[in-house]
């Protein structure tokens, strides 16, 4: 089991060798990632949105429910919804929703391709398909996964601010010095660069699922269910490699 | 030319292909025939460069194609076109777009004369006002008349086709048979078409090899093929009840 495993890390790094090696024709790979960018960012604002609006209402509740001792000022519920979706929310569990929409999107993209015989067709061109149709994938989702970052911290914060104002928890005055109050801005940056590496993740990963996919529309399946789960483990592996080099 | 010489093929141990040796020639339509799983395919990738042969030797003209590596492979595979089993068309992209993209990749022309390039191509096969459409749109027939035109866009050498007439109706496979032999001596291609299809066989079969169990078991062109003494050949020549019952009138 152990040989298997390094086996496929081994493959996976060949992979990547294959897919950053230098693209044929720049003009396309420009258009590609282009392309991507909708189909891979713009079309993921929508769920990340959602679930980021809910979330920020939960932990502002959740926060709320859990201080009601007098002690506790309450614009600490506006800070603990602050920093849960900065350090957090944002970035890991925005990531692992990220690995089951685009992760899976992927791997079933370039599966379908291999077992219908589209990426032999772009080999016998003598294309490059690894850097053809990958490369474009992760430079979409490095430049455009910290946008989508952006806007699950913002409006994660709105939906706290909401839930917590129109329940009566906490004022809007409280809320907007909570989130204020003892503000750090490089959590941020951590938040960034944790986004950073896990778009590479998820897009190298399930990408690498698809692109060896052997067989017919059930491995194409598995490759997809492949993707998602492995895509979260690494990221769940690297969230605590990256908060403990970050901030400690 | 494609010349093959003592080509041997395994996966995982299982050998595929055993001592294959075959000159494949210029101009003319070269068939590989044998039964389903005999190794055909296996055989054509090879030639084509997609699956690593095991040992042997693989000439295209006077270069041995698979001892290049992928930088110097990528010259002898511009002059290659190849007709998958399903026709591989890209499922993202339209029929114009299908056809075009081997010139954006691979040439400096203007935009005009790309649009001229790909309309010669799919008038050639005969797809007319279906520049637009996607391959979901199309019949069996016309994916495998588009994936013709892609594969000649850019006016290959050689041809390359794997059972081209897989799903098709009788009278359309005649046509892509006609249309194969047709280009290929227009351009004077090397083209080898692997199929298991007696009319095939039949109408266009100007060299033909039989593979049996990984191993070629007769050549010759399809004036012979009914006068074989290969007791496999003649299996799967004389597959049919009315073939076998024709033949035995004959004799």
């Amino acid at each position: 089991m152990m040989r298997k495993f390094l086996t496929q890390v081994g493959h996976y790094f060949l992979f990547l060798k294959k897919v950053f090696s230098k693209p044929e024709k720049p003009v396309i790979y420009y258009k590609q990632t282009m392309k991507e960018f909708v189909s891979l960012g713009l079309t993921s604002i929508g769920i990340i949105a959602i679930i980021s609006f809910f979330m920020g209402a939960v932990i502002t509740l959740q926060t709320a429910y859990n201080t009601e001792n007098p002690i506790y000022p309450k614009y600490l519920i506006g800070l603990g919804c602050r920093d849960s979706i900065i350090l957090e929310f944002s970035s890991t569990v925005a990531a692992l929703i990220l690995a089951g929409k685009v992760g899976s999107n992927i791997a079933s993209e370039i599966g379908t391709m291999r077992v219908t015989e589209q990426i032999d067709a772009l080999e016998i061109m003598g294309i490059n398909s690894a850097s053809y149709l990958i490369l474009p994938k992760i430079i979409a989702t490095l430049l455009f996964n910290p946008i989508l970052t952006l806007i699950a911290i913002i409006v994660g914060i709105l939906g706290g601010w909401m839930a917590g104002t129109l329940s009566g928890v906490i004022t809007s005055a409280n809320f907007i010095y909570g989130i204020q109050y003892a503000f750090i801005p490089y959590y941020i940056v951590y938040s960034m660069i944790k986004t950073v590496f896990f778009a590479f993740i998820i897009t190298s990963i399930s990408a690498f699922q698809g692109y060896y996919v052997n067989g017919g529309s059930l491995e194409v399946g598995r490759a997809s269910t492949k993707a998602v789960v492995y895509s979260s483990v690494v990221i769940l592996l690297f969230n605590v490699i990256l908060t403990q080099l970050l901030l400690s | 030319m494609i010349r093959v010489i003592n080509l041997n093929k395994s996966f995982n141990g299982n050998s595929i292909l055993n001592n294959i040796s075959v000159t494949f020639e210029t101009g003319k339509t070269n068939l590989i025939i044998g039964r389903s799983g005999s190794g055909k395919t296996v055989l054509l990738k090879s030639i084509v460069g997609l699956h690593d042969i095991d040992s042997g030797e693989i000439w295209y003209e006077d270069v041995l194609f698979n001892k290049l590596d992928f930088k110097d492979k990528k010259v002898i595979r511009s002059e290659m076109g190849m007709l998958f089993q399903g026709s591989a068309l890209f499922d993202s992209l339209t029929v114009e777009q299908n056809v075009r993209f081997p010139l954006d990749m691979f040439t400096d022309k203007n935009s005009e004369e790309k649009d001229e390039r790909v309309n010669f191509c799919l008038n050639r096969v005969n797809i007319i006002n279906a520049n637009n459409l996607f391959p979901a749109e199309l019949s069996g027939g016309m994916k495998k008349r588009v994936a013709i035109a892609r594969a000649i866009s850019l006016n290959p050498k050689y041809l390359f086709c794997d059972e081209p007439n897989s799903g098709l109706d009788p009278l359309t496979a005649i046509l892509i048979d006609a249309l194969i032999k047709e280009l290929t001596e227009e351009y004077s291609m090397t083209t080898i078409v692997n199929t298991h299809d007696m009319n095939s066989v039949m109408e266009i079969g100007e060299k033909i090899i039989c593979i049996s169990d990984g191993i070629k078991c007769w050549e010759g062109n399809k004036n012979e093929i009914l006068n074989s003494d290969c007791e496999t050949l003649n299996d799967f020549v004389f597959a049919n009840s009315l073939a076998k019952k024709l033949r035995l009138t004959n004799k």
